[in-house]
């Protein structure tokens, strides 16, 4: 009974393995934090900048000798796992993380697809998660009781604050009367942007005349172009990613669309420009921090990473890169590692100046008070262009 | 380890021995069954496996229903459908709506067979509509129908606003404990395999080996394939409905055609026409992706490989066309003995 | 009216990249009839080829074209050597298997050496002309007129050359028509080659069309390219090539005249209808079944 011995046999070994991959480590000195992030499946590029400025932001603490916590130093070890883009694996992923690693905290998911399976497990599990990318409002909340859970925190804005900046941006800045919207209708970044947008721009006096969707993978916008087109619209916002945004800009002067393009904080890699050649000069995008106006904290973030990794910091690099900084203040002023003082001093953290702004949290909220700017492309860079607050 | 009986024999032939004895013991499966069973209810209880290990062991029973439900199809009815992830979302849906806006907290618990059970029926109603065309179509066309299906009920939860559209339903209660899972997968494989050894099941290979010989042969194809996508879709959605009170959240992304992929992957796998085997195919391919983290980026370029050489050298699965003893009812084995007897074959793979 | 000719036109420009992968599909399907699922990614493949070439070689358009198409082939040539071959006996899903298994593979290996979206550079430079409101871009026209020349090319190869002879041949009959001394295998590797060859100018083409290029990127577009194969009836060149305009048709019109949230939905349910009234796609005719 070949097969059947195959049967056990495997099923054993497989069963040793994945118990035998927990054990329990040197506590001492050592602080576990795990990542999970999307190295494979349908957003690697988010994955890839995730674990960079990961694994650059436990670096500098070990190189520096380690994390000050409670007056003893520690050094850092770093567990980044794969959620492979599936929302099953990374809940996975992130149990792994906290029952067979022992990490005191989680930083990632980013899509919030992902983030919020993840979250549930942290909270249930008790331990700190905080999610760089994640822009929707139900991330941070107990969708039961709309409350706000307790272990979940994220460092980006949410979703309905950036649709209003740039609605009031276009209406104010840009005079925009009369608004067009392409959007990825299969995505919940960027159709909760474009819901927030089109209610604000309404609400204040604009139109939106085209309220145009396609579906993630899509690279033929033509006939949504065209129709955008006969609209005639003053301004047209693109809340997608800066990997489809040339595409989209492109075909559109292809078809001979001349209003002025907005985008969101999705647009903020230097790869737009890159992708886009020139296409996109001239348009704005609203974003957590301007490369050109930066603090010191962020020139020297974006100083290291490009010459770690040979490409300036996207979006989010650098929010992962901030989720890092919070989670080692939250450490310091905590003053021991431990999952519940982390909690509790996260929820406390004053003001936290990151590279992406300066942020604080209010009590018992998981979202960062943050402001916004908005950027121009201009030439080979993305330049300040105003400030945008809540 | 013990290597010689007093027979002298070798371990391996020793092995060999007990493993003949193990696999013609037909008290092994029930009692496999009670013990599981009680291992699902005192693992959590007494927390003798950590809550990864329970998560990992939770997606294995998920998957294991969900490739024996395909298996129906792809396996034993000879199609090849790759909508089954569609019949999932259907499932997942129905019992996250019920769970989340129409049953309150206190009774979700007490209710949960039956949502399950609800969000089955619903799929179940899905996969009928799914199954018409079938009686026209067959092959690659046949597999583009069930693909726009996918789509379709893609777009379809997206475009609905009430459901989340593309952001899908938080906060699900964690509803699919262990013993639950576990009694989902006991009843999943129970029902395939009597539907397999039924006369139904009779029609349902007969149509894998020629579909115009077995509408001659009086087999009743349209009612034969109508109730193969029934039963195949109502565990799907069972599947399904476990899959979002396990995950706590779902989303249209979570059911694309690569889950579909994953599905086809564990299943042919384990191999066509066995249920023993799609059993196998989904433990390997879940435990395997867990197993295999440490590799980071490398683990999906892995599995994939793994998949091909596998199916070079096994080109219908690890267990294609044979079936475990324990899974076939013992007249059909007496049947076989007697065969084989007849013929003077010695040994065939049962 | 302006409107309506620069949908179709639009149609036109997706049908034709349809059309491009489609016909690799259908090519190694009318052969082997089996359903090549790493077309896809080897259409993908195909489109890093063409950046390769473009940026490390700095080579211009048509050796670019040359070098992806070769490139392409070679990887379908080996494919079908180290990992078709051996199951041409077996059943017909366990080859479909595999297939799903090398794309996966050929994605995700991609995705090691490039996380990041990869950016094209401009091969053809690109011009616009407005004709009664109509805009037209050289891009479009190349890729229409390339996607034309091809299958009119695969036709004949097809219908008049030995090689095509062999191949209809074959896919007739395996076992009897290598007796009359047709090398099966080296046939079978031609049909290859020449299926994916096409997936690599496809990828050219959409590189070019569409110059951001990622790994996964040819998962979406394959599984519509085969559903346009299907459509049109698959082993049936001249199918493929209707059902892909069909499926690009079907598209643009959707989005033009409807809300385009439900752009996939009225799509796939309207080939889901076709499907039902014309169960071997449009072109394709039943198998005899004997029993």
């Amino acid at each position: 009974m070949k097969k059947l011995a195959l049967f056990l046999g495997v099923i054993l070994v497989l069963t040793m393995s994945i118990s035998a991959c927990g054990g329990a480590g040197g506590q001492a000195q050592t602080i576990k934090v795990g990542v999970v992030a999307e190295l494979t499946g349908d957003i690697p590029a988010v994955g890839a900048s995730c674990k960079n400025a990961a694994e650059m932001a436990v670096q500098e603490i070990n190189d520096a000798g380690g994390l000050e916590v409670g007056g003893q130093k520690y050094q850092v070890e770093l567990f980044v796992e794969d959620n492979a883009g599936k929302a099953d694996q990374s809940a996975s992923a992130a149990q792994k993380l906290i029952t067979q690693q022992n990490v005191v905290a989680i930083i990632g998911p980013n899509a919030s697809r992902y983030a919020i399976p993840a979250s549930e497990i942290a909270e249930s599990s008790k331990v700190v998660l905080i999610s760089p990318w994640s822009t929707n409002p139900k991330t941070t909340l107990d969708a039961k009781t709309d409350l706000p859970k307790k272990y979940v925190f994220r460092a980006a804005f949410i979703d309905p604050f950036q649709g209003r900046v740039i609605a009031k941006f276009a209406l104010d800045n840009l005079k925009a009367k009369k608004a067009a919207v392409l959007f990825d209708v299969a995505s919940d970044y960027n159709k909760g942007i474009a819901e927030f947008f089109k209610a604000t721009f309404e609400e204040n006096g604009g139109t939106v005349v085209a309220y145009e969707t396609y579906t993630t993978g899509d690279k033929d916008f033509s006939a949504q172009l065209t129709k955008i087109k006969e609209t005639g619209p003053d301004v047209i916002f693109l809340p997608n990613y800066y990997s489809e945004v040339p595409l989209q800009i492109q075909q559109a002067h292809r078809l001979g669309i001349e209003a002025p393009f907005l985008g969101s904080d999705s647009w903020g890699s230097s790869e737009l420009i890159t992708l886009c050649g020139t296409d996109c000069e001239g348009y704005y995008f609203s974003t957590h921090y301007a490369a050109d106006a930066a603090t010191p904290v962020a020139t020297k973030f974006i100083e290291n990473y490009t010459q770690k990794y040979g490409n300036t910091p996207d979006d989010v690099a650098a929010l992962t890169y901030d989720s890092f900084g919070l989670l080692w203040q939250a450490l310091q002023s905590a003053g021991k590692v431990d999952r519940e003082a982390v909690r509790e001093a996260m929820s406390k953290i004053p003001a936290f100046e990151g590279v992406t702004g300066n942020m604080s949290f209010q009590a018992g909220s998981g979202d960062p008070i943050k402001s916004a700017v908005i950027l121009q492309v201009k030439g080979d860079k993305f330049v300040w262009f105003a400030n945008a607050n809540p | 380890m013990k290597t010689n009986t007093s027979q002298n024999l070798t371990w391996q032939e020793w092995l060999k021995v007990q493993m003949e004895k193990l696999a013609a013991n037909r008290k092994i499966l029930p009692i496999l069954v009670v013990a599981g069973l009680i291992l699902s209810f005192a693992i959590p209880q007494f927390h003798l496996l950590n809550d990864y290990v329970i998560l990992i062991i939770i997606y294995v029973g998920i998957n294991i229903i969900l490739s024996t439900s395909l298996n129906l199809i792809n396996g034993y009815m000879g199609e090849f459908s790759v909508g089954h992830a569609g019949f999932m979302a259907v499932g997942a849906y129905i019992a996250a709506i019920l769970t989340t806006q129409l049953i309150p907290d206190n009774l979700a618990i007490w209710l949960f067979p039956l949502v399950v059970i609800i969000a089955g029926c619903g799929a179940a109603l899905i996969g009928l509509v799914v199954a018409i065309p079938s009686f026209k179509t067959r092959g690659d066309y046949l597999a583009i129908v069930t693909l726009a299906f996918l789509m379709i009920v893609k777009s379809v939860i997206e475009n609905i606003e009430a459901i989340g559209g593309p952001r899908g339903i938080p906060g699900i209660s964690k509803l699919s404990t262990l013993p639950w899972t576990f009694i989902w997968v006991v009843i999943a494989v129970a029902v395939i395999r009597n539907f397999v050894y039924s006369k139904y099941g009779r029609g349902v290979l007969s149509l894998r080996e020629d579909e115009i010989a077995s509408d001659l042969m009086s087999v009743n194809t349209k009612q034969v394939k109508l109730l193969s996508f029934i039963i195949s879709s109502f565990f799907a959605g069972v599947a399904g409905a476990l899959f979002a009170h396990i995950l706590q959240f779902i989303s249209p992304r979570v059911f694309d055609i690569v889950k579909s992929t994953d599905i086809l992957i564990m299943m042919y796998l384990g191999g066509i026409g066995s249920i023993a085997g799609s059993i196998i195919g989904a433990v390997i391919f879940t435990v395997l992706l867990e197993v295999l983290r440490p590799l980071g980026m490398w683990r999906m370029v892995l599995m994939p490989l793994v998949l091909v050489l596998l199916m070079i050298y096994r080109p219908l699965g690890i267990m294609g066309m044979r079936e475990l003893r324990w899974f076939v009812p013992g007249y059909e084995l007496v049947a076989s003995k007697l065969w084989r007897k007849n013929k003077g074959v010695d040994h065939v793979e049962s | 009216m302006t409107y309506l000719l620069q949908q179709v036109l639009n149609a036109l420009q997706l049908g034709s990249i349809y059309a491009l992968i489609a016909l690799g599909y259908t090519m190694v399907y009318g052969i082997l009839t089996m359903i090549n699922f790493a077309h896809g990614d080897l259409f993908m493949v195909g489109a890093f080829f063409c950046f390769l070439a473009a940026t490390a070689l700095g080579l211009s358009f048509v050796p670019t074209l040359l070098v992806s198409m070769i490139g392409v082939a070679l990887l379908g040539v080996l494919i079908e050597r180290f990992a078709y071959r051996p199951l041409r006996n077996a059943p017909r899903v366990s080859a479909i298997i595999t297939a799903l298994g090398v794309g996966i593979f050929l994605e995700n290996f991609t995705l090691v050496f490039a996380p990041y979206p990869q950016h094209v550079p401009t091969l053809i430079q690109n011009k616009t002309w407005v004709i009664g409101g109509v805009t037209i871009s050289s891009l479009q026209i190349l890729i229409i007129a390339l996607s034309i020349v091809l299958l009119i090319l695969l036709d004949t190869i097809v219908r008049k050359t030995m090689v095509g002879i062999a191949m209809r041949a074959i896919s007739w009959d395996k076992s009897i028509v290598p007796l009359m001394g047709v090398p099966l295998n080296l046939i079978i590797s031609a049909t290859f080659a020449l299926g994916t060859s096409l997936g690599g100018a496809a990828g050219v083409m959409y590189a070019l069309a569409f110059p951001v290029i990622d790994p996964y990127m040819g998962i979406l577009i394959g599984w519509k390219a085969f559903i346009a194969a299907v459509v049109g009836g698959i082993g049936n060149i001249r199918g493929a090539m209707v059902g892909a305009f069909i499926l690009g048709g079907v598209e643009i019109m959707v989005a033009a005249f409807l809300p385009s949230t439900y752009r996939d939905f009225v799509a796939f349910t309207l080939l889901l209808v076709l499907l039902i009234f014309r169960p071997y796609g449009i072109l394709g005719k039943p198998r005899p079944q004997k029993v």
